[in-house]
Formats: structure tokens, sequence, C-alpha cells
């Protein structure tokens, strides 16, 4: 294959992950959308293997790696459970990361290409800067990974001085790089950049250690985006449009999903990046100094009730959260919802975009269980609709309908957009016990007159409630 | 000082409604309010003095004593002359006003210096409006009651039984208009068993006809119908030719026609003629919803049922005061729900706020200056999309999709300034084949940017995994170190770097295959 049906082949591939993206924006194109990024990915992998870099001595070694990688990548797509997709994601990201690093090191050792003046301190800031994006990448994922799977705690690991520590470890960055671009010889130059690449894997751990739980949709969404960077970098290294495209296509939507998530929890992308939830009044000790303790009692119910409770609804809202997915009860309120349904109750589902521990999470686990998607409902959407709601059923979630966030302005979550379920006739929250959320705030929502506490596994619970309900 | 609401007995004839109830009387006093009702003023609505007496509300012996000392009133009918004369400077008027119809009575109402808010001039496409809906909440009722009267009128019954004295067929009702009252009509035609079949100009309310046991009839014409803001417009010329031929035939075979044919601003169209009424069987029923206007049917008389050709024609104009105790209590909700509105603080005080789309559309004076008609509310039209309601946070999350509103001059000076200078340094000192690289980069990012701000945030998680997938095209940069055709002439680390590129393709590959099939299994699962 000749050069220019190679670049002719990757213009088409580049046009396709756009379509990918593109199509991917609507449930009925996304499919479609998909087809084209494999579609594109083929190209763009046969243009190279058959182009004119490739020399025919690599292809057993690069079709054997293709193979291992392949058939790993998709029995880890077949076994993964929804519930799991977070981890996955998180997981992967971690691969692209490690994988630009070592195109990063595999390309400074090559010295196949000779540079000299402004067009060598170019390579060499390009694949500086390339490994450190894929060092954080990678380390930030893996923890990042740790904390979806539950391998590490959620709670931020607040360093004493953390803002200095990553001061420090720019400057240090920052140094190596002037010295990098010194040296003359490689094995000289590998010094600077190993500690750089030390420094930044450190740097991505912390920086994820020290976001708490319910930050994480965004955490993960600009991991994909630093990948999609790290990608664009190594391209910059290697003279590689295709890469630039990609990379920067990918870079550039992860960062808007992450700007998108930040602006639901009306939080500041800085500050989230920063750590920690509310820098100053994470824990909930300071946060009940200066927030109004919720007052009065809760009023417990058994299923029994709660099935009762729905059987005479008219409107039903059903508010999923992490609690649902942790105790995989998403098939159960398919259920539910399909007998009340079948009854003539509106049942519909009112989704946060920040419920879960992914961008579009609960989306997954009710489309896993077959709830149809015209009667899952965004904030926006039905936020206006809880007044006229008989029953509002929340399953394992807690901030994101914390009348608190809007109530009380000395709360943490003060200014979060929330969805309103306190506004229905009842609400019934299912938990597994008192225990406040990730924020560490105490929900009023539970004290007031109109809401129900139904206590236990949401599972187990829902279970209990689907036999009444059909008995 | 909490401010006191009036509510006077309804003077125009033959009015039953009462513009507040006792039990909403009491929410009212718990949002901090004093209410005065007239004397009997709820007696033809089955709510007596006592009742009142017994919520917490004071009776008022005589109509010009509540007018004098009353901050808000609560009507159902626009105010009489009198009524406007005995106002007091500065209070607030709540009631149906219709001021495209009653040009002078606004300007009577603007000279008496008050603030009027016309229920009937509700912005209805805010989907947080419906609750102060009135229009909405007494079509129902007409809807409702205008099947009882053909009930009352019509010689059958209306469900079709088999008996031991011999088999009744069901009643075929034919409604003519399927908006709030044709659909409640359709409700409750059906809930007595009839076979009801309904038609509309706007072709979108077929769903809703049916899920209230309806049958939609089509006229086999094409043209939207639709004119905004629930209303429908009228059609041209050839539609009306094919859509008088559909209701010939129905008329033909039904036994009851329900008409709620109405144009905004225009008298009813004519939809039933008089030969059509011939064509009808002995003893059908036709009930004119529209005979306040002039009728749907040619031969309707309004305020009265009168018999031609053997066919009974309802024109009641009262059909809402002929259910006054469901009527009021449901008016009376909608404007507790507005008042609500006009007293967030709950401190029994009202603050006609311009911000909100909805107390704005409704305003029609204020101050005694005509505030008619409110611009139109943002976003009517795309399928009548419900605007956010305006949540008291400190900042409002965007929408997505939304086109962000400009920025601020300076912020957007200082960073043209930054980018400037950034792309100066880049031109001044980079080589030009960077330069071909960087523009491509900048151009991709926009176009990421642009691709990716539409997107559903149902969609979030697959178009995470299959950005992520997509990413992978790192592989390329692995795949052109393994084996470059010109190694050999060039002295270079062959073996580490084959193994770095390995790994690299290896894990590359890993994302690539499972980011893309983990994704199809995603997509798999949506469905409508």
């Amino acid at each position: 294959m000749s050069a220019s049906l190679a670049s002719v082949s990757y213009l088409g591939a580049a046009i396709l992950f756009i379509l990918c993206l593109g199509g991917l924006s609507n449930q009925e194109t996304a499919r479609r959308g998909n087809f084209y990024g494999v579609l594109g990915m083929t190209i763009a992998v046969l243009a190279t293997v058959f182009g004119p870099r490739v020399a025919a001595a690599g292809l057993p070694w690069i079709i054997g790696a293709m193979v291992v990688g392949g058939a790993v990548g998709l029995y880890l797509a077949r076994v993964v459970k929804m519930t799991q997709m977070p981890e996955l994601v998180a997981f992967m990201h971690s691969l692209v990361g490690l994988a630009a690093c070592l195109v990063g090191f595999a390309s400074y050792i090559d010295t196949s290409i000779a540079y000299t003046g402004a067009e060598k301190a170019i390579h060499e800031i390009e694949i500086y800067v390339g490994i450190l994006i894929g060092a954080v990448t990678f380390s930030g994922s893996v923890v990042a990974f740790g904390k979806l799977s539950g391998k590490i705690g959620g709670k931020p690991l607040l360093l004493p001085g953390r803002h200095l520590i990553n001061l420090f470890g720019l400057l240090v960055v920052l140094y190596y790089g002037y010295a990098f671009l010194q040296v003359d010889s490689i094995s000289a130059g590998m010094v600077p950049l190993m500690v750089m690449t030390v420094i930044s894997l450190f740097f991505g751990v912390h920086m994820v250690m020290a976001i708490g739980g319910a930050d994480m949709p965004v955490v993960v969404s600009m991991l994909n985006s630093y990948s999609g960077w790290a990608a664009a970098a190594t391209g910059f290294m290697l003279s590689n449009d295709l890469l630039i495209v990609t990379g920067a296509l990918v870079g550039s939507s992860g960062a808007i999903l992450s700007y998108i998530m930040c602006n639901a929890m009306n939080r500041n992308f800085i500050s989230v990046i920063a750590g920690g939830f509310g820098s100053d009044g994470g824990a909930p000790k300071a946060a009940a100094s200066g927030a109004v303790q919720p007052a009065g009692e809760v009023t417990p119910v058994s299923s029994v009730e709660t099935a009762e409770l729905l059987r005479e609804a008219k409107s039903v809202i059903i508010v999923p959260g992490y609690g649902m997915a942790v105790a995989q009860a998403q098939h159960t309120v398919f259920e539910i919802t399909s007998h009340l349904r079948a009854k003539g109750v509106n049942v519909r589902f009112a989704i946060h975009p920040v419920a879960g521990r992914m961008p579009g999470h609960m989306n997954v686990l009710l489309a896993e269980a077959k709830v149809p998607y015209d009667i899952v409902m965004e904030m926006d959407e039905i936020n206006d609709d809880f007044p006229d709601t008989d029953v509002v059923m929340v399953i394992g979630a807690n901030d994101i309908v914390n009348p608190a966030a809007q109530e009380d302005p000395a709360s943490p979550i003060a200014g979060m957009p929330v969805l309103e379920v306190w506004k229905a006739k009842t609400s019934i929250v299912m938990k597994r016990s008192m225990a406040s959320g990730y924020a560490g705030v105490d929900n009023p929502l539970f004290y007031k007159d109109n809401n129900r506490m139904l206590f236990g596994d949401a599972k187990k619970m829902l279970d209990e409630v689907l036999v009444a309900l059909k008995a | 000082m909490s401010l006191l609401i009036g509510v006077p007995r309804e003077v125009f004839a033959g009015e039953k409604r009462v513009a507040t109830v006792p039990e909403v009387v009491e929410k009212l006093i718990k949002l901090g309010f004093r209410v005065v009702v007239e004397t009997g003023a709820g007696a033809a609505a089955n709510c007596d003095d006592d009742t009142y007496r017994a919520v917490g509300a004071e009776i008022a012996e005589r109509a010009a004593k509540l007018w004098a000392s009353a901050d808000i009133v609560f009507k159902v009918r626009a105010p009489s002359d009198e009524e406007v004369a005995s106002m007091r400077e500065g209070c607030t008027l709540i009631s149906f006003i219709w001021p495209a119809q009653n040009p002078e009575l606004m300007q009577k109402l603007a000279a008496r210096k008050v603030t009027v808010l016309a229920m009937d001039a509700l912005p209805r496409q805010l989907s947080r409006a419906q609750k102060m809906d009135a229009l909405t909440s007494q079509a129902g009722v007409a809807g409702y009651r205008a099947v009882i009267e053909a009930a009352n009128a019509f010689g059958r019954f209306f469900n079709g039984q088999i008996t031991a004295a011999g088999k009744v067929p069901p009643a075929k009702v034919f409604i003519a208009g399927a908006g709030v009252a044709g659909l409640a009509a359709i409700g409750a035609a059906a809930g007595l068993g009839a076979v009801v079949r309904a038609n509309d100009t706007r072709a979108e309310v077929a769903d809703q006809v049916k899920s209230l046991g309806g049958e939609f009839v089509k006229v086999d014409y094409e043209e939207e119908g639709s004119g905004g803001g629930g209303y429908a417009k009228v059609m041209s010329e050839g539609f009306q030719q094919a859509q008088r031929e559909m209701y010939a035939r129905e008329a033909k075979q039904a036994d009851i026609i329900i008409t709620t044919a109405l144009i905004p601003g225009k008298p009813a169209p004519k939809l039933i003629t008089a030969e059509m009424v011939q064509s009808m069987k002995p003893g059908s029923v036709i009930v004119d919803m529209a005979a306040e206007q002039g009728g749907n049917c040619e031969l309707t008389v309004p305020g009265e049922a009168v018999v031609r050709h053997g066919v009974t024609i309802v024109g009641y104009t009262d059909l809402v005061s002929r259910l006054a105790k469901q009527s009021s209590t449901l008016y009376a909700t909608n404007l507790f729900r507005l008042t609500e509105e006009l007293c967030k603080t709950k401190d029994g005080k009202i603050d006609v706020n311009f911000e909100d789309d909805a107390i704005r559309g409704l305003t029609v004076i204020k101050d005694g200056e005509i505030t008619w008609p409110a611009p139109a509310p943002k976003l009517p039209a795309v399928a009548a999309k419900p605007a956010a309601a305006p949540v008291p946070v400190a900042k409002k999350a965007h929408g997505h999709g939304e086109p962000s509103g400009p920025m601020a001059a300076k912020t957007m000076a200082i960073i043209f300034g930054v980018a400037a200078v950034l792309f100066w340094l880049i031109g001044a000192y980079a080589p030009a084949a960077f330069l071909g690289h960087f523009t491509v980069f900048v151009l991709a990012c926009f176009i990421g940017y642009m691709v990716v701000w539409n997107v559903k945030p149902a969609l979030h998680t697959p178009l995470m995994s299959v950005t992520n997938a997509v990413s992978s095209i790192i592989a390329i940069g692995a795949l052109v170190q393994i084996a470059p055709p010109e190694a050999g002439s060039i002295v270079r680390p062959d073996e580490v770097i084959r193994w770095f590129a390995l790994g690299a393709i290896v894990l590359a590959t890993i994302n690539m295959f499972g980011g893309f099939a983990v994704t199809q299994r995603m997509l798999e699962m949506f469905r409508k």
C-alpha cells in the first residue's frame, strides 16, 4: 500500500470516528455509531499494518499481539456485569495510559529518525508530555478502578498540604523537563524521564485518592478525556495525524462530559479535581456544626404497606441510585414497573445526572432490565411533575434527593440541583440504614411528614413488594 | 399584617360556582392569609356559610363591605360594572377576564388602579402552569357534564347488554374535537359503556383518544392542524371538504354527537349542518359545547335544548355550573396553586413577579397599567417542551444541548487575548511540520466539542465506553514502531522497542475489542 493510500485511509477512519461519536448522541443512531467506530478502527489498523511504515517482518508479532489482546478484550466485555461498567471503563482507561507510556519510551529510544534544532526540542517535549499524560492516566485509572470496585475505600484521602505537594511535584516535573531538553544522549535523558514518570504516577494516584465517591462520575469521564489527550500527544510524537485527530476527539468529548457532570452537581471543575467533597466541609462533623440538624421522626413502613401505597397510586416516579446498582435490583424494579403499568398506573423513572458512579450509569442498568427508555426521564424533564405524583420510590439514592441542597444554605451540598421528591404526595425511601450518603450530609427528607422509610436490602425489599403487589 | 382574600357571591345570572371552597380556605389560611366570604356565596355549590366559618373564614353580610376591605379578590366570572365600581384602589383581582373579548372592561379595571390576574391568560404550554390551568379544569367538568346531559336526553342504555328481554346494542358516540373537554367526554362516555369515536384536526391527539378508550377517526387529507398553545387553527378549504364528508358519514351512524370545536378569538366552526342532523336516527342527541360561541351545529339554540328533525340538540352554555360543587372545588384548587406561586414566602403576602413566565402571562393589569398581552414565553414550539421550574438555587445547571447564553464580554476578551498570545508564540517558534499537526489538533478538538455537546444523558455511559474504545487508536503508534522498513540501515535498539511496542499493542487491543464489544452489548439493551 502506498503512502498516499494509507493517508487517505486515515482520513476515512477519522471521518468514521467523528460519525461514530455523533451517532452516539441519540438512541436511534447509537448502534450505527458504534459500527462506524469499529469500521474506522479496522481501516486504521489495516492501513497501518499494510502501509509503508511497517515491514513484513513485523507481521507475525503484530498478529500474535492482537490475537492475545482481542481475546482478552472480548472475554472481558462478555463477562462484565452491567453494574460493573464503571470499573471496566476505568480499567480500560488505565490500559490506554500504560500503552501511551510504552509508546513514548519506545519512541524516545528510537533513533531511526534524527531531528535537529527546534524540531528536536519539540519532539522531545512531545515525548515528555505524552509520557506524563499517559502515566497520570494510568495510575489515576488504576486507583479509580480500585475505588469503584470497592478494593479501595471511597472516602477521600486528604493528605495535609496536598495542594503544596502537587505544586512541588509540578515544579520538579518542569525542572526535569528543562533538564531533559539539555541532555544530548539517550542514556542521560533517561534519568529525568524516569523521575518525571514516577512523579506523574504519584500525581495520578494522589489526585484520584483525594476525590470523594460522589464525584466519581466526573473522575471517570475526566480520565476518559486524559486517555484521549495521551493518544493525541503520541500522535504529535510520531507525526501521525490520525492519532492526533482521534485523540483530540476523545479528549475534548471527555472534557465536555466532565463539564456537563460538574454542572449537574453545581460544582466547579477545579474544585472537583482539587479533591474532597467541598474542600473544607467534607467531614460530616464539620457540616453538622454549620448546618441545621433536621428535626422530627422517621416513619418506617413495611413492604406490604409499600405495595398498598403503590397499588392505590395513579402516578409513580421511581428514583434509582447507586444502592439499586449495588443490590442488583434493576430486574425486580422492572417487574414492579410492568406490573403497575399493566394496571394503568403511570410509572416513570427520574434520573439525576450524577446518580450512580458513572455518567449515565442508571440508564444502562434500566436498559439492561428492559425498561423502555421513553419512560426514563432526565431531572429537568420530570422535576416539575413531582407535585402531581402520588408515590415516589427512592431506591438507594440519598444526596440527589436531599432537600437541604435547596433549603439550607449552610449545607455542603447547597445549590446542587436535586430531584424534588418531597413535593410528591408520598415518598418512600429504600435504604439499608439511616447512614448518610457519600457527601456525609444528613438528609432532612427522611424526617418529612409525607416520607416513609423502607429499611433493608433494596433487592430483598423490592422482591417482597412485588410479591405483595401480585397477591 | 397578612393580606385579606375576599370571595364575593357570583352575580352573573345562572352562575352557581364559587371561587373558593372550605377545603381550600384552610390551605389559604395555612399560607398566612385571612379569608372573607360573602354570605351565601357557596350556597349553589353546596358550601354553606357555616362550613366556611368552621374552617376559619369570616362571613361578610354585604358585598360592598367585602369589596371595600379585601386586598385580593377571588372570582369566577369577570366582574360586572357595579363590582368594578366598588373595587378598592391597589387591590388584586384574580378571575376569568377574557381581555381580548372585553376591551372595555380592561379599560375600566385599569382606571381603578388595580392589579388583575386573568386565569384565562395563563401560558398553558408551561407544564409548570398546569396546576393553575383553570380553563383545563373547567373544560374537563364541562366535557363530563355534556355526556351526562346526552345520556339524560337519550332514550337508551349507553352500554350494550344481552338480557332475557333481548339484546341491547351499545350507544355510538361521536366526539368532535379532542381537547380537554373532548377528552373528558370520551372518558366519561367510554366509562358508561358506549362505543366512542372521536376526531380532531390535530393528529397528535390520536394517542390520547385511544388511551381513554376511544377510537380516533382520521380525515383523509394531509395537513397539520396544531396552532400552538394547545389550540387548533383554521384549516384549508380542501381539508374542510374532506372533513365535512367524514362528519356526514359519522352523523349517519352515531346515536350521540358531542361537539367541542373552538378556535380562539373566532366564532365556532359549523361542523354539523342541517342535512347531517336530518340524516341522524330519530331519538339521537347532539350536545353542542361550543353553543356560547355560536355553536358547531347549524341548528343549535344557545342556552336551550331543542328538538329538530327528531334529534335533541342540547345547547346549554352553563354545563360547568351544572356541576357547581365539582367545578368550584377544582377552580378553587387552581387559585390556591396560583396563590402558592405568588406567595413563595408563605407569610400571607403576594409578589407579582414578572420574572416568572407563568405569572407574567397571567397578569393583564398591574397597578392600573395594562400589561396584556404578555410576551410569548420561551420555548413554546417543539412538542410543548416544559420550561424548567425556577428552583431557588444559586446557579442554574446548564441544560444539555441548550445553546448557552453569550459569555460576558470581558471573559470573552480575556480568552481571545490569551489565545492570541499562545498562537503567536507557536507561530513564531514552531517549525512548519508541527504547525500542520497543530492545526489538525485544534480543529479536531472543536469537532469533538460540537459532536458531543448534544448527547443525551442516557447515552453517557455508551459514549464513554465508545470513546474509550476509540482511544485505543494509540495502537497505531505502537504498530509503526514495531518494524519500520528503514531499520537496519540505522542503529536502533530493535529488541527493546519491539517489546515495548508489543506490550502497547496488546494493551490497546484489549481496549479496542473490549470497548467496542461492551458498547455494542449496552446499546443492544436500549429499546423503546
